[in-house]
């Protein structure tokens, strides 16, 4: 019980990731599969986002005035949470959109192709 | 299949359940991945770069190399998409595809767009030329600019959107942003100093010191990579609704 109180970031983001990985390997959809690939990439930014919380912390811009001598004596790194996963998340967001695009054009020339965007059923139409 | 399926999800989760009860707790100021790099990023960074906000100076100045080709992958995206999609005319007619219904355009709707994506765009230069200060920087602003975009396409027709940011300068301008970029980096390499050093500008630039330099050189490669999202957004995006045609869709 503790582990859930303690670390329920944790549960959250194995939960969000079950539900996208389940998507992904059953859904005989594509559409309903990229969606469950959008899922596990929202789990795993969540996961990460989470690791970057710090307790009594606010965001990691530092206050500061127009002079930027006062900002220096200031700075305590327990003050302001843990920037490096925020900016690796800030990329990684834009690149799964870009993934997103990219798969959607990908499942829009099978379909032209095919005529179905089910798996099972180009994968029979790839056998014959 | 969706039995084998479920027991592997199930097992999965189980896995990392049992996992878990060696991560640090949440929000625990003391846990590994805060104690190891990340203060000397928040203590040194405004002395070393003088951007008060630390994800953009980790973002464009400590990890400028990782994020110079994090961009080449939403550029990369961008001619994926179009390059699989675009059809030319001749072929489109060929296959008779029908035409994409149009629902009923709604007068309140266009003017309501038509008054919000200005306002938009302001906010977007906005969010990309303010990133030092406050959050925001190139990606933040280039997703809002493409945005607004993809806005006037959904409220009016793809073709408005197509008239004034054409295919050819869609194209032009994705690979604009990442040439900005390199360009920035490679001219560290002329005054003898490492890739996407921007303390050289200090020497281009006279009334700069080396550290306001690098501040400068920041803003430049947010602009970079703006550009870059923006056009990967609108090209994306049109390639998709239109179905590669560039003549009717959404």
């Amino acid at each position: 019980m503790e582990l859930v109180i303690a670390k329920y970031n944790y549960v959250i983001y194995i939960l969000l990731m079950m539900i996208g990985f389940y998507a992904m390997i059953v859904k005989n959809n594509l559409i309903k599969k990229v969606i469950g690939m959008n899922i596990f990439q929202a789990a795993i930014i969540l996961f990460y986002v989470s690791i970057g919380a710090k307790r009594d912390a606010t965001i990691p811009i530092l206050e500061h005035s127009s002079n930027p001598e006062t900002v220096l004596h200031t700075i305590d790194p327990s003050h302001y949470i843990n920037p490096l996963p925020h900016v690796l998340m800030l990329t990684a967001i834009v690149v799964s959109v870009s993934i997103l695009g990219v798969a959607l054009s990908i499942i829009m020339k099978l379909h032209s192709r095919f005529g179905t965007i089910e798996e099972d059923e180009i994968i029979e139409q790839i056998k014959r | 299949m969706k039995i084998i399926g479920f027991i592997v999800v199930i097992s999965t989760g189980l896995l990392l359940l049992y996992a878990e009860s060696d991560f640090p707790d949440w929000a625990d100021p003391s846990s590994p991945a805060s104690v190891h790099v990340s203060p000397h990023y928040i203590t040194e960074s405004v002395e070393e770069t003088s951007v008060p906000n630390i994800v953009t100076a980790v973002l464009a100045d400590y990890r400028s190399y990782d994020t110079m080709f994090e961009t080449v992958v939403v550029f990369a995206a961008g001619i994926a998409v179009y390059s699989l999609l675009r059809r030319s005319r001749k072929r489109q007619n060929q296959q008779e595809e029908q035409p994409v219904e149009l629902p009923h355009q709604a007068l309140i709707v266009k003017t309501v767009c038509r008054l919000m994506i200005p306002f938009m765009q302001i906010f977007a230069l906005y969010v990309i030329a303010h990133g030092h200060h406050s959050p925001g920087g190139g990606f933040q602003g280039g997703v809002i600019l493409g945005a607004s975009f993809i806005l006037l396409a959904i409220s009016h027709d793809i073709q408005v959107v197509i008239r004034r940011f054409k295919e050819k300068t869609n194209l032009i301008f994705i690979a604009i942003g990442i040439l900005l970029y390199s360009t920035v980096g490679v001219a560290a390499l002329l005054f003898k100093l490492n890739f996407l050093d921007y303390s050289y500008l200090s020497f281009v630039i006279p009334v700069l010191d080396s550290v306001t330099a690098r501040s400068i050189g920041i803003l430049v490669v947010e602009i970079g990579v703006a550009v870059t999202v923006m056009s990967a957004m609108i090209l994306i995006y049109t390639s998709l609704s239109s179905r590669g045609t560039y003549e009717s869709g959404l």
